[in-house]
């Protein structure tokens, strides 16, 4: 009996303690430290400013709006720990994030147990949204799509037959890299099995740059991310191969000219979720207010990380008023979010019944002097995300 | 696409011999320390990191300083090995020889204080580098007289490789020297036999023992400048993979032994070369380059079961 009354009163106070807080926090989890940081940290940023730009509103709301931001080291273990530690701060209300497709796979089934939205600036791998969950939403577009886009653009627009195609065993590598591979085919592409190859090797890419030299590719492929593919690069114009590579969005940074080395970097082409900030005429001030804060050059993933968290931060602010001026529940932000229209600095957002958003913008971009911030748009296709 | 691989056979066995240089210069060091404590120093690979960011550093500063680029190459090997030679010394100070001290015979303990000072080696140059440049990958400046290359009967050759061969035998030879022909190498071989009658002979073995750190650390710090030179990006967890795999070279070779580590190393490389270039055209691309480990390790696996001993080295009777 005893032991109830404690229990009682303990409940109560927690009660107490969660009725009283009027803090909102929107998390955000994505690489900040190790190969990956650079984008990681984007993402990170872009969300900050969004969240400190309406932090004024909260106010008048009588709520104070904070960032959590969570380093998951491109990492699926550490992703997971910290969903762990997200879920239970009742005042996160929603995530931004992840980069890395094979870390928000299953961080965002740990946030699913609470229903706690994320919103996704970057995740491609077609499985973040097939798997129908509720909460999991992105405001990017789908390796299924960028894949066979970059399979086009290979073969009819490079006049690519025979390509080796390489990925780095990860799900958003490995993916990219069979969707680009399938599409290839069926546009009468030349890549037999034993031209596709996957390698989780960062240093030495001598075998594979000699089976490349066997090959005589007129193109390669690489699924994988800039710190892989830069140094692999840099090797394979070290031994005078000039063939043209092509990539994903995970190219997709400076860092993949400081890795190869300009020189090296020529020739690169990469297809990309997250367009360059040039191409979006609302998103100049936010280049601005970007540089003047973080004292950095904002990339894509931040314009649309800056997007993810405006899309949370308007789902609240809806839900806010629907609950009365009281703090919602993170259900209710999770169904607001899906129904969320906002005209964002990337286009229009609106999101089907998987989460996808409805219309998704993929980028062909040349990195023809080999430096990121001369990069060329070659192309720009709006898809609707597939059934 | 065989016929093409089969015209490049010399430039794959001269790129495994590069990554079999580097194997055993980093099993040098391996090997010093077990003969003379039969401890497996995990913390040797971070040893060889911390030379191969040293390397990238020298560059990195002295690089546009002194327009040739030997120059450079050379005091960045001499400060490798230096700063190398010294961390293992620190280290060996540091976390082993207290547990000596302490008399702990089980052999677990300083191999399990080897993995644990391999962590924080790790994360103190990942904190350092993180504060010092903000950076994670490692970029070695482009040297030019290092990165001119020739082509040799269709195999591609830079000048920066020759160097590492070059000075990998120079290692091997000169610590062959010092270990059978000076008396540094005799105290070394007489504290590796018997530390108690060593010490009888007015040897002191703590003495000895941190010089052979030296010595490894040393080798290992020539081959990290030696391999963030070749491969150019380096990160601070760079030394696990070449480390495990010198390890097991220094096995295979018979560990203790400084020609049988050189050999071990030699063949680890051309076994991990051919497999990753060959397996995916040999198996119509259902096994890939990713499991050249899986076939390096497999005949490994057979060969020290023939020879459990390694190639060169001797069944020891058990010390009394």
């Amino acid at each position: 009996m005893k032991r109830l009354g404690i229990v009682a009163l303990g409940v109560f106070a927690l009660g107490l303690a969660s009725a009283q807080s009027n803090v909102i926090k929107i998390a955000t989890q994505s690489p900040l430290s190790g190969g990956q940081a650079a984008l990681g940290e984007q993402i990170k940023l872009g969300a900050q400013l969004a969240v400190e730009e309406a932090q004024a509103r909260f106010q008048k709301l009588g709520f104070r709006l904070e960032l959590a931001p969570y380093d998951d080291q491109a990492n699926p273990d550490t992703g997971v720990a910290n969903a762990n530690r997200i879920i239970n701060d009742p005042d996160i209300l929603g995530v931004v994030g992840h980069l890395n497709s094979g870390v928000a796979i299953p961080s965002s089934e740990v946030y699913a147990r609470v229903n706690l939205v994320m919103v996704s600036p970057a995740n491609t791998n077609p499985r973040v949204t097939d798997r129908g969950l509720s909460n999991v939403n992105r405001i990017c577009g789908r390796d299924d799509v960028q894949g066979p886009a970059g399979a086009e653009f290979a073969v009819k627009d490079l006049k690519a037959k025979r390509i080796f195609v390489i990925h780095d065993k990860t799900a958003y590598g490995q993916g990219l890299a069979e969707n680009f591979r399938k599409r290839a085919l069926a546009l009468g592409a030349e890549i037999p099995n034993s031209a596709f190859v996957g390698t989780e090797e960062k240093s030495n890419f001598a075998t594979l740059i000699t089976q490349i030299q066997a090959f005589r590719p007129d193109l390669i492929y690489f699924g994988g991310i800039y710190d892989q593919v830069g140094p692999f690069a840099k090797q394979l114009r070290e031994r005078g191969i000039r063939v043209p590579i092509l990539g994903g969005d995970g190219l997709d940074a400076s860092e993949y000219e400081r890795l190869a080395g300009a020189d090296a970097a020529k020739d690169t082409y990469f297809t990309t979720v997250a367009g360059p900030i040039s191409q979006f005429p609302k998103a100049a001030k936010f280049a601005q207010d970007f540089r003047a804060k973080f004292g950095k050059n904002a990339e894509g993933f931040g314009v649309y990380a800056y997007d993810a968290a405006n899309v949370i931060i308007s789902a609240i602010e809806t839900a806010i008023k629907q609950s009365g001026g009281k703090k919602p529940s993170r259900q209710l932000v999770a169904q607001r979010v899906r129904l969320v229209k906002l005209s964002g600095l990337t286009g229009e957002i609106e999101f089907n019944s998987k989460g996808d958003i409805k219309v998704a913008d993929y980028f062909v971009i040349h990195l023809d002097t080999g430096k990121y911030a001369e990069q060329k748009l070659l192309k720009k296709v709006s898809i609707a995300a597939p059934r | 696409m065989l016929e093409g691989l089969v015209a490049l056979l010399p430039q794959v066995i001269f790129d495994g011999l590069l990554l079999g240089f580097v194997y055993a210069m980093i099993a040098l060091g391996y090997t010093m320390v077990y003969g003379v404590l039969e401890l497996i120093n995990f913390a040797h690979s971070e040893i060889f990191m911390i030379g191969a960011v040293v390397g990238v550093e020298v560059f990195r500063y002295l690089g546009p300083a002194i327009p040739n680029g030997i120059v450079v190459l050379l005091l960045a090997l001499l400060l490798g090995a230096i700063i190398s030679g010294l961390m293992a010394m620190v280290v060996e100070r540091l976390a082993y020889r207290p547990l000596r001290a302490r008399g702990t015979t089980n052999r677990l303990v300083p191999l399990i204080t080897a993995i644990g000072v391999s962590f924080v080696l790790q994360d103190v140059v990942r904190f350092i580098e993180g504060l010092w440049h903000n950076e994670f990958k490692l970029q070695m400046r482009v040297i030019p007289p290092l990165d001119g290359n020739f082509t040799f009967l269709t195999v591609f050759v830079q000048y920066k490789a020759l160097i590492l061969i070059l000075v990998s035998l120079l290692m091997l030879f000169g610590l062959n020297y010092l270990v059978n022909r000076t008396k540094l190498g005799t105290a070394i071989r007489a504290v590796a036999q018997d530390m108690s009658t060593a010490r009888l002979m007015g040897i002191n073995p703590d003495v000895i023992i941190s010089r052979t750190f030296l010595i490894g650390g040393a080798l290992g710090g020539v081959a990290g400048v030696l391999f963030a030179v070749q491969y150019s990006t380096i990160d601070p967890y760079v030394g696990f993979f070449p480390g495990l795999k010198a390890f097991t070279a220094a096995v295979l070779g018979g560990i203790g032994n400084i020609t049988g580590a050189m050999v071990g190393g030699l063949v680890l490389g051309q076994l991990e070369t051919l497999s990753g270039t060959y397996l995916p055209t040999l198996t119509g691309g259902n096994f890939g380059t990713e499991y050249k480990d899986v076939i390096a390790f497999l005949i490994l696996i057979l060969l020290l079961l023939f020879r459990p001993q390694g190639l060169l080295g001797q069944v020891v009777k058990e010390k009394v």
